[in-house]
């Protein structure tokens, strides 16, 4: 066998394989919403690595939305709101949107209650996370989930 | 300029706990929508808001694309002493809007 062959050959194979790859349209993949693994990193970069649990948290906002361009939503969180004990921030995520982020809220002592509202956009029905991080560095969780029938965010302008 | 809307009540006992409604009217454009022509259209949202109790920081909020437009917020604060809140929007573009609101507390 002729190394010079088997040079050339392997070189128009190469050469084939580029300009194939070259006529391919050139797709730049971009995530078209937040994936669960975003969702979790976004929530990673507010507790870190501490523990979140389960509880003390609620979230008020319709199960089946009509439009997504704009929810009402109001978060609960059960605290005492004392010097000693309050509730530090109100952090709120979702599933689907482009970004996992919705709003961080902060409060203090002199909130006197631990309650929020706002008007939220969701881009498709998804699961919505609030977490509040307490005074004593505990951090405390609500998920729930929303049915959306128009969904906001990705539309086109009119 | 924007307009902004303020609901604070306008006297309350020592001690109460009441409720501060703010709204402004902004697009909150997401950076996510495209035109017709498929250009994508330049995010453009407010970023942050605060309200200051007669100086000092009560509230404060970062605000994502996932906000609706003209963002509202509602929250709740002690009324200590008569005085004025202090709401200010930030956000892209050098946007920039206050409002304030007075309160008498007896």
């Amino acid at each position: 066998m002729k190394p010079s062959l088997s040079t050339r050959r392997n070189f128009l194979q190469l050469a084939g394989g580029v300009a194939a790859a070259g006529a391919l349209p050139v797709v730049t993949v971009r995530p078209a919403e937040a994936t669960p693994a975003m969702l979790a990193s976004a929530i990673r970069n507010v507790v870190g690595e501490a523990p979140v649990r389960p509880g003390k948290v609620k979230i008020d906002i319709p199960p089946l939305v009509e439009n997504g361009n704009t929810v009402p939503m109001t978060i609960n969180v059960t605290s005492a709101m004392t010097d000693s004990d309050y509730v530090k921030s109100i952090h709120v995520f979702n599933e689907k949107n482009p970004q996992p982020n919705i709003g961080n809220f902060y409060l203090g002592p002199r909130a006197g209650r631990a309650q929020i509202a706002t008007r939220i956009r969701l881009a498709d029905t998804q699961k919505i996370v609030a977490i509040a991080h307490l005074s004593d560095g505990s951090f405390w969780s609500a998920s729930v989930d929303v049915i959306v029938t128009l969904a906001a965010c990705t539309e086109e302008v009119n | 300029m924007a307009s902004t809307l303020i609901n604070v009540q306008p006297k309350a006992k020592r001690g109460d706990v009441i409720e501060i409604k703010a709204l402004t009217s902004h697009i909150m454009e997401t950076g996510f929508r495209r035109t017709a022509a498929g250009d994508l259209v330049p995010r453009n949202i407010i970023t942050t808001f605060t309200c200051r109790y007669n100086g000092t920081e009560i509230f404060r909020a970062d605000l994502f694309p996932a906000i609706a437009a003209n963002p509202f917020i509602s929250f709740f604060t002690v009324a200590t002493e008569s005085g004025k809140f202090d709401f200010e929007w930030t956000g892209d573009l050098g946007f920039t809007q206050t409002a304030s609101a007075k309160i008498i507390v007896e």
